[in-house]
């Protein structure tokens, strides 16, 4: 296969990825880990990067998966199922390997891991992929780009609510409420994005 | 169609199979930490298999640590000085641990795993808690939705506790009822016979033990009970005591008065025992015997409200309002609460207002 273009197309994908087609601010995917596990830069760093390392690989594996065995069986439909299982197996397997090995990364992130699961983003993602036929190396790209823009969405969210920490909100507001709304006024500004490929 | 059905599921479960293969695998050699050796007080030593939390792998050596949430690190009250071989802490221990705490290397011992050697200081009282199987010898009515239990302990024979102590109450399943749970109830009975626990419970619609224990328990079946907890007790000192409890709330008042009776104690007390008509009054002859043989103990029962025609001549309205008009030279007292946690607080703010220091005030509050 021809990697030039292949390699370019992935970038383009990557790039898109994170900002004009975000997956937290332009699809919605993956908001209650977002919610819930915002209150900190620094919780939300080792949730952020747990993300990018899951779904990175699940929907490289996935895509294994897709390819090489459900689509020569003509079991398209069990995608969802299979994709399912896929991740959570991972991430079990995962867990054990990085609490066996490296105490320091469990402590950064291990603990996320099983939250990470029940993330939709990550299925989202795998499913995606599949919609939008991406070839190996795309995938590569594409999961690298969604997991690093859901990574920036929690991180600035992150940021903005611990500014927020100290400041009077209205009760009925406070914790999910305002999150939301200031996760809307992301989406906005990341729409401002969308001018940027236009030019494509 | 149905060649294509049978495939899928079979390609399905192949899948999920070989990858449920894979995890047990790998646990198997991941999640195999081997023997690991727990020093307890630089004193006791125990084997257990790694891979559990220290909190599971000491409660199946019988030392039991408390823990309300069953290990999913949300009550905060297993935690242990954890002095080597803990590793990092993690973040879901640190909304529990204050900076004084994680300087003396204390650690929640749910969320710790036993993965190599450890090095632990678990206090003392805790290693003093074991596990009684014991027979339900009597039921006694004391009031409508008053129940006292007398359990007269097996094995081990006889617990040493301290007047002030709870114990946790095993439920069996039972009716809807799918798992075993604990319920923590003070002792109330007299300590000079430490092979009898007696517990005074009262009724809580739906509530799962209580329910258990007043329409299925009878004399005669076997019951588990775990203990001694907890650090309501009296003090040391001289001083004269007001006890203010009501309900089920006189059980540990009942343990102390014993006590009182048993060590030939000296020292003033008074207590008032708050109830919402004449007839939950309960124990009456016990504490006028009470007043007979303790040294200078007085018994005031108060009925909030008594009805139209009832004879009753004592104190009324509620305990805190009795306490405020009958309690004299307040400051010199100490004070033994017992009750739910709004009677508690009520009669807080009414011994601080007559000046009872606030170090002299003792609660057992209900969760």
């Amino acid at each position: 296969m021809n990697l030039g273009p292949e390699i370019g197309h992935a970038l383009a994908v990557c790039v898109a990825a994170i900002f004009t087609q975000n997956i937290l601010l332009a699809y919605f995917l993956g908001l209650c880990p977002f919610i819930g596990v915002s209150r900190e830069v620094k919780t939300a760093f080792g949730l952020g990067l747990a993300v990018i390392f899951v779904m990175v690989s699940t929907t490289l594996l996935n895509w294994l998966a897709y390819h090489y065995v459900l689509v020569p069986l003509g079991l398209e439909f069990f995608r969802f199922i299979m994709f399912i299982i896929i991740i959570a197996a991972f991430v079990q397997f995962v867990e054990m390997a990085i609490e066996r090995f490296s105490p320091f990364l469990y402590q950064q992130l291990g603990v996320f891991l099983p939250l990470i699961t029940v993330n939709c983003a990550i299925l989202g993602a795998s499913l995606f992929m599949v919609i939008r036929n991406y070839s190996f190396i795309v995938t590569i790209g594409y999961g690298l780009g969604s997991s690093v823009g859901w990574f920036l969405a929690i991180m600035a969210m992150a940021g903005i609510r611990q500014r927020l920490a100290n400041d009077r909100i209205p009760r009925g507001l406070q914790g999910p409420g305002i999150t939301l709304i200031i996760a809307g006024l992301m989406a906005l500004a990341f729409i401002g994005f969308t001018g940027v490929l236009q030019g494509k | 169609m149905i060649v294509t059905t049978l495939i899928s599921v079979l390609v399905v479960s192949a899948i999920a199979a070989a990858l449920a293969a894979l995890l047990a695998l790998s646990e198997y050699f991941l999640a195999n930490y081997g023997p690991c050796k727990l020093t307890i007080n630089d004193d006791k030593e125990i084997t257990v298999e790694g891979g559990s939390s220290v909190l599971a792998s000491l409660v199946q050596e019988k030392i039991f640590i408390p823990s309300a949430c069953g290990g999913r690190g949300t009550c905060g009250l297993c935690k242990l000085k954890i002095l080597e071989g803990a590793g990092p802490l993690l973040p879901t221990e640190e909304p529990f641990l204050d900076k004084a705490e994680r300087e003396s290397n204390t650690r929640l011992s749910c969320q710790v795993k036993v993965r190599n050697d450890l090095e632990l200081a678990v206090p003392k009282e805790l290693l003093a808690i074991q596990e009684y199987t014991c027979t339900c010898a009597e039921i006694i009515d004391l009031t409508y939705d008053i129940k006292l239990l007398r359990f007269k302990l097996i094995e081990p024979a006889t617990m040493d506790y301290i007047p002030g102590h709870y114990v946790q109450l095993l439920t069996p399943p039972y009716g809807k009822s799918r798992q075993e749970v604990y319920r923590a109830y003070s002792i109330a009975s007299d300590p000079a016979d430490k092979s009898i626990i007696d517990l005074i419970i009262r009724l809580v619609p739906g509530g799962i033990c209580t329910t258990w224990c007043f329409e299925h328990l009878k004399v005669g079946d076997e019951v588990r009970i775990n203990g001694p907890y907890g650090d309501f007790r009296l003090s040391e000192t001289d001083a004269p005591i007001v006890y203010i409890a009501g309900g089920s709330g006189m059980a540990p008042i009942r343990c102390m008065l014993f006590h009182m009776q048993n060590t030939a104690n000296k020292r003033k007390a008074v207590y008032f025992f708050g109830a919402n008509a004449p007839d939950e009054l309960f124990m009456g002859d016990e504490m006028q015997q009470f007043e007979k043989d303790l040294a200078d103990y007085r018994y005031v029962p108060v009925v909030a409200r008594p009805p139209e025609d009832s004879k009753w001549d004592g104190e009324t309205g509620l305990v805190t309002e009795a306490v405020q008009r009958g309690l004299k030279d307040a400051p010199q007292y100490e004070a033994y609460l017992c009750g739910s946690p709004g009677m508690i607080d009520a009669a807080v703010e009414v011994l601080k207002g007559l000046g009872v220091e606030e170090a002299n005030i003792f609660y057992d509050k209900f969760a």
